[in-house]
C-alpha cells in the first residue's frame, strides 16, 4: 500500500495482493476451525478453569458472609470483636442445622490442620447452648457467645482459629501456591517455611525432576545404539527390529507395567532365577519393585520407544559415507562417532530427550503401580488432591507449577540448542 | 525417508494420546433404560460376592429392581465429588460409621428414618435388636469388621508372632509388612503396640505429642512397609511372599483360608473393631428404591446371608443365631468371627465420634508423613 503501487491508467484498480489472497486463506483457515474448536473445548477451556481454581476460592466466603464482614476490621491480634463471635455463632448454628457446616469446616481445615475438629466439635455444643439459652430466655449477644465459645473450646480465646477463618475466607488467594512451595503465612502475616512435617511438595518436585532426568539419560544410553543398529540394518532386518520396538508400544501401558510386577517382585521371575543360579540366597532376594528402582525400570521401558523412534528417523538420514570418509581420513571409530556422527544425530537426540523428559515429568500410573511409597512423583500427589482430598485449588497450583517448570525448560532448551534444531527426520 | 519420518511422528503422537487416555476406569453407570435399577457400592472381591449373595439377589427377587454393583476402596471422596458436581450415579454406599457421620455433617448423605428398620424374625424390635451404636442419622448398621494382622505359615516358619507388638518388632521378625495406605486402624495399632492404654488411646491421639508418638512408632517400620490400597491386595501379598505379615480386614484372610486353602494365620491380639453401615447418597433420583434396598439389607436374614459367606459379624443379635456354617465349604463360621469372645481377649472398638471429627486431618497428616 505504498505510493509505488499507483495503478496504471485505463485499468480497473487492482485489489491489493493481500486482499486477493484473503478469501482462499480464510477458507483454508476454516478447515482448521473444527480442530481449534475441539482444542478450545476439550483442552484450553478446562485447563484455564482449573488454573483459575489455584487462586480463586470463594466457598468459605460464600458460606460465612457475616463472619467475614465482622472480621474485616480485626488486626489479627488477640480475639476479634463481640460482633464476630455473634456472627460466627449464628452462621455455625444455622449451617449445622442445615447439614452443610462439614463442607465449610473441610475448607477451613486446609488452611490450618485441626480446624475441622475444632469447628465440628464446637458447633455441636453451640447448637445445644443456643437451644438452652432460648429456652431460658437469655439474650444471645456477642458477649454471651464469646463466653460460651471459649468455655466450649479454649482455642476460640486465642487468635489462631480466627486467623484461619479469615484466611480461608479470602476469595483471591495465594495460599495454594504457598502450600505447593512448602510456605505458609506466619502469625505476623509474613511468609515463612512450613513446619518440617508438612514440607513435602518441594522435595517431590525435585524428585520428579531428577527421576525424569535419570530416566531420559537411561533411555538415551540404551536407545542410541538400538536406533543406530536399526537405522543401519538392511531393510528386511530393520523392519523386524522396528517391529520389536513398536510391539510393546502398541501394548497397553497397564499391561506392560503389571508385567514388570510379575518379573521383578520378591518371588518374581528375576529373583527366582538369581536364587536358582545361586547368585543370591533365598533370604537375600533383591527388592526391585515397590520402590524407586521399580519406578526407574518400568518408566525407562515404557518411555524407550519415544526416544528410539525420533533417533531412528534422524539416523536414517545420515549418509553412512560420512563415517566411512572420516575413518578413511584417519579418525579412530570413536573420534568419527564423536565428531561426525553424533553432531548429525543431535536434532533427534534433542527431540527424543525433550519428548521423553516431558512425558516422564507428568508420569502417574507407572509410579502409582510399581513405585511403592518412595517411588511416587508429583503427579501422584496431584491425583491424590483431585481424587481423594478434593483439594482442587492445591492440585491446580501444583499443576500450574509443573506446567510452568516444563515451559521454562522448553525456553531454556530453545535458548541453548534452538527449537528449530529438533528434528523427527 | 520423508514418509518414514511422518509415520514415526504420527505413531509418537497417537501413542501420546493413548497414554493420556490410559486413566483409571470410572465407576459403572446405571442400568439400562426402562428397567429400574440402583447402584450399590462396595469393596469388591470376596466381600462384594458375599453382599450379592447375602441380599442383592433377594432384593431383586422381591422388588424386581436390579442392583448394579460398583467397587470402591472406602472413603467419602467420590460421594462428595458426585454430590458437589450434581451428578449422583451411586445410590447406596457401604461406609464405616465415622465416614457416615462426617458425610451426614456435610449433607452429602440422606437422613434415614429409623422407623423404616424392620423387626427381627421373631418380632424383635429394631431398637433392642441392633448392637449398640450401630445406627446413626444417615447410616444403617450392617456388620462389624476387624483390622487384624496375619501371616503365611509357609513363609514365616520360625516361632510365630502372637501379640500386636510383634507386628512392629523388626528385630525378632525381620521382613516386610503390608499396611493399608490409610490412617484408619494403623494409628491405633501403633499406639497400642507402643504401650498406650486402650482407654486413653484417643485422648493421646488428640494431642500434638500423641501424633508425634504415633508417627515415631510408624517410622520404625516405614522402610519395611508395602502399602496396599484394595482389601484384596493384602491376602495376595501374603500368598506371594511379598510380605512377612500384613494388616488386613479379617474377612479377606478368612476367605483365602477357607476358599483357597491358604496357610494363613490371623493374630487377633489388638484387633481393631469397626462398625460398617449402609448410607444413601444425597440427591439420588432413585431415593425410594434406595430406601427400600437399605430396609431390605437391614433384615436379620440379609445380615446372616453375608455372615454365611464372609467372617464379618452381623449388626443384629437375632442374625447371630442364623449364622452357622459357610454356605459353600461348610466351615464353622463363628470361630472366625471378630466378635467371638475367644478372639476378643484384647481388642479395641474404633471411636467413630473421634474419627468423624479428626478423620480428614489424620488423612492429611498421614499423607504428608508418607510422602516424606
Amino acid at each position: 500500500m505504498t505510493s509505488q503501487e499507483s495503478p496504471s491508467v485505463g485499468q480497473p484498480p487492482a485489489r491489493p495482493l493481500w486482499r486477493r489472497a484473503l478469501g482462499p486463506r480464510l477458507r483454508a483457515a476454516g478447515l482448521a476451525l473444527p480442530l481449534v474448536a475441539f482444542v478450545s473445548v476439550t483442552f484450553l477451556g478446562p485447563m484455564l478453569s482449573l488454573l483459575t481454581k489455584s487462586f480463586h476460592d470463594p466457598e468459605v466466603a460464600d458460606a460465612l458472609p457475616e463472619t467475614m464482614a465482622a472480621l474485616r476490621g480485626w488486626d489479627g491480634q488477640g480475639t476479634p470483636s463481640d460482633e464476630a463471635f455473634a456472627a460466627v455463632a449464628r452462621e455455625f448454628v444455622a449451617a449445622r442445622t442445615e447439614r452443610n457446616l462439614g463442607r465449610t469446616a473441610n475448607r477451613v481445615n486446609r488452611v490450618a490442620s485441626g480446624m475441622r475438629s475444632t469447628i465440628m466439635g464446637s458447633s455441636r455444643e453451640m447448637v445445644d447452648a443456643a437451644a438452652a439459652a432460648q429456652a431460658a430466655g437469655v439474650e444471645m449477644d456477642g458477649a454471651f457467645w464469646r463466653e460460651t465459645m471459649i468455655a466450649i473450646d479454649s482455642r476460640w480465646g486465642g487468635p489462631e482459629p480466627w486467623r484461619a477463618l479469615e484466611a480461608a475466607g479470602q476469595r483471591l488467594t495465594a495460599r495454594h501456591y504457598l502450600k505447593a512451595l512448602d510456605f505458609e503465612r506466619g502469625p505476623d502475616g509474613g511468609y515463612q517455611r512450613a513446619p518440617e512435617v508438612w514440607r513435602i511438595y518441594v522435595p517431590l518436585f525435585w524428585r520428579t525432576f531428577l527421576v525424569s532426568l535419570g530416566v531420559t539419560l537411561l533411555c538415551l544410553v540404551i536407545g542410541y545404539p538400538v536406533a543406530h543398529m536399526i537405522a543401519n540394518s538392511p531393510p528386511k532386518r530393520a523392519n523386524v527390529l522396528l517391529l520389536l520396538v513398536l510391539l510393546p508400544f502398541w501394548t497397553s501401558l497397564l499391561v506392560r507395567t503389571t508385567s514388570w510386577i510379575v518379573l521383578l517382585q520378591n518371588q518374581g521371575i528375576v529373583n527366582d532365577f538369581l536364587v536358582a543360579i545361586g547368585l543370591i540366597g533365598d533370604e537375600g532376594r533383591i527388592a526391585m519393585i515397590y520402590n524407586m528402582t521399580g519406578t526407574f525400570i518400568a518408566m525407562t521401558h515404557v518411555l524407550l520407544p519415544f526416544l528410539v523412534l525420533p533417533l531412528y528417523s534422524v539416523m536414517r538420514s545420515v549418509p553412512p559415507a560420512y563415517m566411512n570418509a572420516a575413518v578413511s581420513l584417519g579418525a579412530t571409530p570413536f573420534q568419527a562417532l564423536r565428531r561426525v556422527y553424533w553432531p548429525q544425530t543431535l536434532p533427534g537426540v534433542g527431540a527424543g530427550c525433550l519428548l521423553t523428559f516431558i512425558l516422564a515429568i507428568g508420569y502417574y500410573i507407572t509410579p502409582a503401580l510399581v513405585g511403592g511409597q518412595s517411588g511416587q512423583l508429583i503427579s501422584n500427589m496431584i491425583a491424590y488432591h483431585v481424587q481423594t482430598s478434593l483439594n482442587w485449588g492445591l492440585a491446580a497450583a501444583l499443576a500450574a507449577l509443573l506446567l510452568g517448570g516444563v515451559t521454562l525448560l522448553y525456553v531454556v532448551y530453545d535458548r541453548l540448542v534452538g527449537i528449530d534444531r529438533i528434528g523427527l527426520g | 525417508m520423508r514418509s518414514s519420518g511422518v509415520i514415526v511422528v504420527s505413531v509418537v503422537l497417537v501413542a501420546g494420546c493413548r497414554l493420556a487416555a490410559d486413566s483409571p476406569p470410572g465407576a459403572a453407570p446405571g442400568g439400562e433404560a426402562g428397567e429400574r435399577s440402583i447402584t450399590a457400592v462396595s469393596y469388591g472381591g470376596s466381600y462384594a460376592r458375599a453382599v450379592v449373595r447375602g441380599y442383592h439377589e433377594s432384593f431383586t427377587e422381591a422388588t424386581g429392581v436390579q442392583v448394579d454393583l460398583a467397587d470402591f476402596q472406602g472413603g467419602l471422596a467420590q460421594v462428595r465429588a458426585q454430590v458437589e458436581a450434581g451428578a449422583v450415579h451411586w445410590d447406596v454406599v457401604d461406609l464405616s460409621v465415622a465416614e457416615t457421620v462426617s458425610g451426614c455433617d456435610e449433607g452429602v448423605l440422606e437422613l434415614i428414618d429409623p422407623s423404616i428398620l424392620p423387626a427381627g424374625p421373631n418380632g424383635e424390635l429394631p431398637e433392642d435388636d441392633f448392637l449398640p451404636e450401630m445406627n446413626t442419622e444417615c447410616g444403617v448398621g450392617n456388620l462389624l469388621f476387624s483390622s487384624i494382622f496375619a501371616y503365611n505359615r509357609e513363609v514365616l516358619t520360625g516361632p510365630p508372632p502372637t501379640r500386636l507388638a510383634d507386628f512392629f518388632d523388626l528385630e525378632r521378625f525381620p521382613g516386610r509388612r503390608g499396611v493399608r495406605r490409610s490412617p484408619e486402624a494403623i494409628l491405633e495399632m501403633a499406639l497400642m503396640a507402643d504401650g498406650v492404654p486402650k482407654d486413653r488411646l484417643y485422648d493421646v491421639l488428640s494431642t500434638p505429642e500423641g501424633l508425634e508418638r504415633v508417627f515415631r512408632k510408624l517410622d520404625t517400620i516405614k522402610d519395611q512397609v508395602v502399602w496396599w490400597d484394595t482389601s484384596a491386595q493384602a491376602p495376595q501379598l501374603l500368598a506371594d511372599g511379598e510380605v512377612l505379615m500384613t494388616m488386613a480386614a479379617n474377612g479377606r484372610i478368612f476367605n483365602a483360608q477357607v476358599l483357597e486353602g491358604q496357610p494363613f494365620v490371623i493374630v487377633w491380639d489388638g484387633q481393631v473393631l469397626n462398625r460398617g453401615q449402609l448410607a444413601i447418597v444425597a440427591g439420588t433420583p432413585r431415593l425410594d428404591d434406595a430406601m427400600r434396598f437399605v430396609q431390605h439389607a437391614a433384615r436379620a436374614e440379609s445380615m446372616a446371608g453375608v455372615g454365611r459367606y464372609i467372617a464379618y459379624s452381623p449388626a443384629r443379635y437375632s442374625a447371630e443365631a442364623l449364622i452357622d456354617r459357610h454356605f459353600e465349604t461348610g466351615t464353622e463360621m463363628w470361630p472366625h468371627m471378630p466378635t467371638n469372645p475367644a478372639n476378643m481377649k484384647n481388642y479395641l472398638m474404633t471411636d467413630w465420634r473421634w474419627w468423624a471429627d479428626h478423620g480428614d486431618e489424620m488423612l492429611e497428616r498421614f499423607t504428608a508423613w508418607l510422602a516424606r
